[in-house]
């Protein structure tokens, strides 16, 4: 039944974003931040304001208490749940048709696994690995061609789009590996609620990395919610199109930074 | 003989302005380590925080293009504004931007920043790229600088891309974004920025 209520839903999802992000023919600059809507801005901010306070009261405050933990400990969930990623990032490989990244992938896993005791110590970057770059059926659905449709804030997860969204219930309906053994598995050494903890780890993880960027971000904006959709679909942005983070050459905005010359 | 004589002193004055200016031009990587450094001591200073607020917004006015950013982030709005409005805007943003900038690096203790490579976009622009180094509390930051070259003896930083994310992209989405909840309303935009730097 469960199962039925997702398809139904991720179903409508993609074709309510069809006709969203319908603006003709594909090309990147879809995903441009400026060109995704905010359809349900009134909501969205209320869903932001209802997740501020969660995050006040329980995320950062756990956050907190997470940070204060030796340095080691924290490395070294930060790396077993990276390595736990490996497992969406693999398939999503494949399904853009980026074969040799996918088998760089699998390699690392095996090896971060068993060497590195269930992804505890990174030995694959040691051994010179290229860096880790994480996919996801989001980005999947980006490169085939879906558009981004709305921007929304979910309660709890935080931003999205209509896509990113449907591309997290594929993730739950077969798409992550871990989420299939641990919740449909049948195993005396996994269960759902391990899923459940991998999945707020993910989040503490997170959040305790960003503490105070995200302060100071808080503390100099003039309009919080705009700043942090405004990071978010960046962050998306440059996701789908793989663009390193150190890479020097930015040129995806370089025509506005031209044309203040010629004013 | 005469005129031999006069064109040799003007060729030498020629080669010795040309030096004089070759020699105040530096590199964008050598000038974003440069205001690293300039920036690290002030917040390695026995100062109190509000002294080194001071010394770091005199040290941006000296190497930030703040005007510039302050035009970008107004995006298509710049096209729309008077000229009494671009005016009031200038001295609004300056101010707001001081603020901001000068709180967000006062709150870091000592960071270490190397600066890696360089790529020149054009003859206006050059992205410089640099890491801030990891700490016990954080992880490595990537941090990529626009550097604005358009007078290369008066180089401006114009932008800070942080792990991919631009700094004046963000600021100018959230400036539009204050404008279209009221109604396009510019002035609500400076109405916020007033507030925000009382």
């Amino acid at each position: 039944m469960n199962k039925i209520v997702i398809t139904f839903f991720l179903t409508f999802l993609l074709t309510f974003n069809a006709i969203a992000g319908s603006d003709g023919k594909y090309n990147l600059s879809k995903n441009n931040p400026e060109k995704i809507k905010d359809c349900f801005e009134a909501l969205n901010r209320g869903t932001f304001a209802l997740n501020q306070g969660l995050d006040k009261v329980i995320f950062k405050p756990v956050a907190q208490a997470y940070r204060s933990l030796p340095s080691p400990v924290r490395t070294g969930t930060g790396n077993v749940l990276e390595n736990l990623s490996s497992l969406i990032t693999i398939p999503n490989n494949v399904l853009q048709g980026d074969l040799k990244t996918a088998g760089v992938n699998t390699g690392r896993f095996i090896i971060n696994t068993t060497v590195g005791i269930l992804g505890i110590f990174d030995v694959a970057s040691e051994i010179g690995f290229s860096e880790y770059q994480k996919e996801d059926y989001g980005q999947t659905l980006a490169k085939w061609g879906v558009g981004p449709g709305c921007y929304i804030v979910l309660p709890v997860l935080g931003p999205s789009t209509i896509r990113d969204t449907a591309g997290s219930f594929i993730n739950v309906m077969g798409g992550d590996p871990y989420y299939n053994v641990s919740a449909h598995g049948n195993n005396q050494y996994l269960d759902r609620s391990d899923y459940m903890l991998t999945k707020t780890l993910t989040a503490i993880d997170f959040r305790a990395k960003n503490l105070e960027s995200f302060d100071n971000l808080e503390k100099n904006s003039l309009d919080f919610y705009a700043s942090v959709k405004s990071l978010y679909l960046q962050d998306r942005q440059r996701k789908i199109n793989n663009t390193k983070t150190g890479a020097t050459i930015e040129i995806i905005y370089e025509g506005e930074w031209e044309e203040l010359e010629t004013q | 003989m005469k005129l031999k004589k006069i064109l040799t002193f003007f060729s030498f004055t020629i080669i010795y302005l040309t030096s004089v200016f070759n020699s105040y031009a530096i590199e964008p990587d050598i000038f974003v380590q440069s205001t690293v450094n300039r920036a690290s001591q002030i917040l390695s200073q026995n100062l109190t925080k509000d002294q080194k607020i001071e010394k770091l917004k005199s040290l941006a006015e000296e190497t930030v293009d703040i005007k510039g950013i302050g035009m970008y982030t107004m995006g298509s709005y710049r096209k729309v504004m008077s000229e009494s409005q671009k005016k009031e805007y200038e001295i609004l943003f300056k101010k707001y931007f001081l603020k901001t900038f000068s709180s967000r690096l006062a709150e870091y203790s000592n960071p270490e920043i190397q600066v890696n490579s360089k790529e020149t976009l054009n003859k206006n622009y050059t992205m410089v790229s640099s890491i801030l180094v990891a700490t016990e509390q954080r992880p490595e930051v990537n941090i990529v600088w626009r550097i604005y070259t358009k007078n290369p003896d008066d180089l401006k930083i114009r932008d800070l891309i942080i792990e991919g994310l631009s700094l004046a992209r963000t600021q100018k989405e959230e400036f539009s974004s204050i404008i279209q909840t009221n109604n396009e309303n510019i002035d609500a935009l400076f109405e916020n920025l007033k507030k925000f730097t009382e």
